[in-house]
């Protein structure tokens, strides 16, 4: 695998949106090919080589390619968006849309993400070492196919609106959730280490959710249904089972209702 | 002799009244009398002739006084901000018609701005749930003629739209609604008790903040499911009580405003009060419907839709790709977040309505505030353009809350001669392209 590193050396007066870097534009360019890419900040188009020193070598395909952001990136948006196969690492703290979109690959990040990252997400990996900010993993406004597939890991905690129209995939959070985790779910696996304030699974069809910590609203709409041991991101404990929402619509699989799942670590 | 002239609209609040008398005096100049309007109502009428009305343009001075221009030179000043910035911000439209509107839409795209309105920090929540579960609504004409159940969910008409509970739903008779108020059941649910709530035969008084919560036991019940003793500070047999005779409807209407909008998780609030609406077709009828706050604050959502496909937070600044994401692409939050190099204000006062830190940012680049009036935002401009009091001064169309235009009338001359927002929008638009061609 083959690196390129940017390093900010201008930083933006407002906020750069850099959609353009990912393995897939990179992939089997020279280095001055990957510095004319367009990025925008607001209605000006500059290229990439303007706001970052550019150096290393890129692979032939984006499975070849590993992009290393050094600097302050707190306000680059859009890194990693719809990548599908290479890797991103990003030193410190980047802004929205990190891995929206994504289809593959992985993007590492050292510090925080803000609001909308892994938006939509279809497969890959996202690994924040610090927090994320609102609708991580969520559903773009309106549309109902939330994310679909891959893994986010989040080491510390998530604003509102986690996972909001999941509908496949895998987010383990591992610090805590402030409200609406799962809303309108129709599948995946979402699991909160920590605690969430409440609004855990509302509107809610299919999939499961696992809250380590403590919920300190539950909705009306969850029932106990009995103890349940499983093993979860390597940990193995009692978890409370309670299916939900009875107040959305369910489907019927062979006869059966299908609820959402909502275990609490007893 | 004095003028009478009917069927005027007020510009004031979202119930849009249409009924207005208002006399003017023989040269058309002065509002004497108005009649049928609320309080609020009068006084806007009354407003638009008191003496001491800014007429002519006025740009800050080094020493941070005002001093009056043309309107020549403040077009030409307002044009040449919007083109240099990188990334200038139009937000407001609470008091315009839709014709000043559409101007706007096609000066922000020129300018590759971000356009928005106050929707924004108002019932903008409601579109988010709106994109995400659609609008089981009606308009308030089918209210007045059909609902014999009203809620007024985290909405106070009696104080925020005076004429709503006269005109529209708990006292007027209608076609199957003849007997008036005695033949409505009206449910309040609001964590204060409020005028409203006064007035309604049942009022639930949820928890602050909780309501989610309640709007989720109502489903749980409507779907034949059991809910705990006490949900949101509300007892099991008040909410049976209450499911019961919504069930029992023959037509009924959630009218809901900011307390669901502008508690914590905001959209969803609104979200599920649609998923209940439409749980309750499965019984009978029901609707739902935004208590919009302005007289035209529908009218930005039906105009900008139309022209760009959006109603609110509309990023044009990549031209022929418009984005639209409140949470990044609203006011506020780019305001906060130092995103923006140039803003104008127009027919709103985010100087009064903003965060202190959005202000401050903000007020870091040029701000330029449209408006009739001195307010906090005027005086805190660069450059301030008065326009012409829209539904006194110039009419237009106006969208009532319930998605329904109205035209509105002029009553007197606009003062001193001053253009109207579609007219000074035109003229930046027209000096922007000019300047486009000097480039
Ligand atoms: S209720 Fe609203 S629209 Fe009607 S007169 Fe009063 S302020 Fe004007």
């Amino acid at each position: 695998m083959k690196t390129v590193t940017l390093t900010m050396k201008n930083k933006p007066e407002l906020i750069l949106e850099c959609n353009n870097v990912t393995p897939d534009a990179f992939a089997g360019k020279s280095l001055a090919d990957i510095g004319r890419l367009e990025v925008y900040e607001g209605k000006f188009r500059a290229p990439l080589a303007d706001y970052f020193e550019i150096a290393g070598e890129a692979g032939e395909t984006a499975a070849d390619t590993r992009i290393v952001m050094k600097g302050d990136c707190k306000r680059v948006k859009r890194i990693g968006q719809k990548m599908t196969a290479g890797e991103i690492e990003i030193e410190g703290d980047a802004d929205m849309y990190i891995g929206g979109w994504m289809e593959g690959g992985r993007i590492h990040v050292k510090g925080n993400v803000d609001a909308f990252c892994g938006m939509a997400m279809k497969g890959g990996e996202l690994l924040v070492d610090g927090d994320a900010g609102n609708y991580l993993g969520a559903a773009y406004r309106g549309d109902w196919r939330g994310m679909q597939g891959g893994l986010i890991r989040v080491k510390g905690n998530t604003g509102n609106d986690t996972a909001t129209f999941i509908n496949g995939g895998t987010i383990i959070v591992e610090g805590n959730a402030f409200i609406h985790v799962s809303t309108h779910g129709e599948g995946g696996t979402v699991v909160i280490k920590g605690d969430v304030e409440g609004r855990v699974g509302g509107q809610m069809v299919k999939g499961d959710v696992y809250v380590f910590g403590n919920i300190q609203y539950m909705l009306p709409g969850f029932k106990y249904m009995e103890d349940v041991e499983k093993e979860i991101d390597g940990t193995k404990a009692t978890f409370a089972h309670y299916i939900g929402d009875l107040g959305e619509r369910h489907p019927t699989s062979r006869g059966q209702t299908v609820y959402a799942n909502l275990y609490v670590k007893a | 002799m004095a003028k009478v002239i009917t069927g005027v609209g007020c510009p004031y609040c979202g119930a849009s009244c249409d009924d207005i008398e208002v006399t003017v005096s023989d040269d058309g100049t002065k509002v004497l009398e108005v009649k049928n309007a609320c309080a609020i109502g009068n006084q806007v009428f009354h407003h638009a002739s008191t003496p001491g009305r800014i007429t002519s343009p006025r740009l800050r001075q080094p020493d941070g006084t005002y001093k009056e221009i043309s309107y020549e030179e403040a077009i030409d000043r307002a044009a040449r901000i919007l083109v240099n910035a990188k990334k200038p911000l139009i937000y407001g439209f609470g008091s315009t018609n839709c014709e000043g509107m559409s101007a706007a839409g096609r000066v922000a795209e020129k300018a590759g701005a971000v356009l928005d309105n106050c929707a924004s920090i108002c019932h903008g929540s409601s579109f988010l749930a709106i994109f995400d579960n659609g609008y089981p609504s009606c308009t308030l004409g089918e209210v007045k003629n059909r609902a014999d159940v009203i809620v007024y969910w985290a909405s106070n008409p009696a104080h925020a739209h005076p004429r709503h509970m006269s005109r529209y739903s708990i006292f007027p008779r209608g076609f199957f609604t003849g007997k008036g108020h005695m033949g409505r059941k009206i449910i309040c649910i609001d964590p204060r008790v409020t005028d409203t709530a006064r007035v309604a035969d049942i009022h639930l008084q949820v928890q602050q903040g909780h309501d989610y919560e309640l709007f989720n036991a109502f489903r749980t019940v409507l779907h034949g499911g059991d809910i705990p003793d006490m949900v949101a500070g509300i007892p099991k047999e008040k909410i049976l009580e209450a499911a019961g005779i919504m069930k029992k409807a023959r037509f009924g209407t959630v009218f809901y405003g900011m307390g669901l909008c502008h508690s914590d998780g905001r959209n969803h609030n609104v979200d599920i009060a649609i998923s209940m609406t439409r749980d309750l077709n499965e019984f009978t009828k029901w609707t739902i419907m935004a208590m919009r706050g302005h007289y035209n604050i529908a009218g930005p959502g039906v105009v900008w839709s139309w022209q760009f496909g959006f109603p609110y937070c509309i990023d044009m600044t990549k031209r022929d790709l418009v984005h639209m994401n409140p949470g990044e692409t609203s006011s506020v939050d780019l305001a906060m977040r130092d995103e923006v190099d140039a803003f104008v204000n127009i027919g709103t006062d985010a100087g009064a309505h903003f965060p202190i830190p959005a202000v401050q940012h903000l007020k870091k680049h040029p701000w330029i505030t449209i408006d009739p009036n001195i307010c906090m935002a005027s005086e805190i401009s660069d450059l301030h353009i008065p326009v012409a009091v829209v539904g006194v001064e110039t009419g237009g169309v106006v969208y009532r809350m319930d998605n329904v235009p109205i035209q509105f009338k002029k009553v007197v001359e606009p003062a001193g001669g001053i253009l109207t927002d579609e007219e000074l929008f035109d003229k930046i638009y027209e000096r922007m392209c000019e300047l486009d061609q000097e480039a």
